[in-house]
């Protein structure tokens, strides 16, 4: 399965990014092979909407889960729209997070987890 | 031609703002309603506080009518959609994204409707549906007309429900704008295209701050304007010094008063209940005129 992890860096060993519209980067990983892409997320400084656009990203990567720390209402909106499984609270390094995803040791979110802006530092 | 010119009579559009919230924007733009209401000329009080309006608590007007408001937002007819994601690309807010195949998401609260999408589209599968906002609710104050809207709670488009609240102003009326605090777009679009601005504060380190976000917008637009001392006696004497050392009128000094904040805090009209302070609000209105003639000639020469 192919899943996008939000990462603060391009490794397996950076630290979950605890945003998800302004995450650094998101890390594609097929989950059998543990093959891995990286995408540069250009929504960093975005105005607004970088939730919405960085679902797009990954929506358009083909994934079908996301792993995050926070994930706010309108990027939630969108990927539960796509059918992308959202799972929330992760800590850790990329690889930590996916190994508990594998396990099946994650439940998938039932919604936002915060409001809209949080990882804006506002 | 130049009868015309002359038959023509433009009234004053005065706006009363402020940076900081609370420094008395409704007291001073409704007494000043008042105070011109007697002098027998044509006015219109427009609350353009729309989040928050709150001046009919003391004009107490007899609404005659009520207008929705609407804005344009996209409606996707998927089964013309091909998927193509040129909608989501053109907009600058997300507020459509085009996800796989023709499954197409709006976030409405988002739209700014710049119709973009709607002409892009090459399927012509995008139409405006309309969103009501929220109302304008038009009346009469004694010889006061009101205007004044209200955004639905949970809409974000204030500057949509100030534009047209503003449209209801009328050339041959004296117009005074009630703006929302702060310094952001709610801001700008109320104050825009006025003749003067009249920026409230208080004479405290707070009221001194705001002022001067206040003054930078003011002077950005162009616009004149002059301050307004609210509860003068309190605090310090650092909003005066600030006004002479740039150069900005002190159009009214309105004193601390026990009082005045009784009437205010039971919806009355200070001019009502206090009428030693009618001529304060009388002479308000002179200043600006004067000041708007000097102006005027100016540009003249």
């Amino acid at each position: 399965m192919k899943i996008a992890v939000t990462s603060t860096g391009k490794t397996m060993d950076s630290q979950v990014d605890p945003r998800f519209g302004r995450a650094a980067c998101f890390i594609i990983i097929e989950t059998e092979t543990m093959d891995f892409s990286v995408i540069d997320n250009e929504n960093v400084a975005a105005a607004g909407g970088a939730g919405i656009s960085s679902a797009k990203a990954v929506i358009d990567a083909g994934v079908q889960a996301v792993l995050t720390g926070n994930c706010g209402p309108n990027a939630e909106r969108t990927l539960s729209a796509a059918n992308i499984k959202l799972y929330t609270g992760l800590t850790g390094t990329v690889a930590e997070a996916v190994e508990l995803f594998k396990s099946g040791g994650l439940t998938e979110a039932a919604g936002p987890n915060v409001q809209s802006h949080f990882g804006t530092g506002k | 031609m130049f009868n015309h010119i002359l038959a023509q009579v433009n009234e004053m559009k005065i706006a009363v703002a402020s940076g900081k919230g609370g420094t008395g924007k409704t007291t001073i733009a409704t007494n000043l309603a008042c105070a011109v209401a007697r002098t027998g000329r044509k006015v219109q009080y427009l609350d353009c506080d729309v989040e928050e309006p709150n001046g009919h608590i003391f004009l107490k007007p007899d609404i005659k009518k009520t207008q929705a408001v609407t804005v344009d937002v996209p409606e996707v007819d998927l089964k013309k959609c091909t998927g193509c994601g040129k909608c989501g690309e053109i907009c600058q807010y997300s507020a459509i994204v085009h996800l796989k195949e023709n499954n197409v998401l709006t976030l409405e609260q988002l739209c700014h409707s710049c119709g973009g999408c709607l002409r892009v589209c090459p399927a012509d599968a995008i139409k405006p549906k309309p969103l009501n906002i929220g109302d304008i609710e038009i009346g009469k104050a004694g010889e006061i007309n009101f205007v004044h809207g209200r955004l639905r709670i949970g809409h974000v488009r204030t500057p949509s429900l100030i534009k047209e609240v503003k449209r209801h102003i009328e050339n041959d009326y004296v117009a005074i704008l009630d703006v929302p605090p702060g310094i952001s777009c709610p801001v700008v679009e109320a104050v825009k295209g006025v003749d003067y601005v009249l920026l409230v504060t208080e004479p405290t380190p707070f009221g001194l701050n705001d002022l001067k976000l206040a003054v930078g917008l003011v002077r950005e637009m162009n616009l004149p304007f002059a301050v307004i001392i609210n509860r003068y006696g309190i605090g310090d004497d650092e909003v005066e010094k600030y006004c002479v050392s740039e150069n900005i009128g002190i159009a009214l000094r309105l004193p601390d008063n026990r009082r005045i904040a009784e009437a205010y805090s039971s919806g009355q009209i200070i001019m009502d209940v206090l009428s030693e302070y009618s001529e304060h609000f009388s002479e308000l209105y002179v200043y600006i005129k004067s000041v708007k003639a000097r102006i005027d000639d100016k540009r003249r020469l």
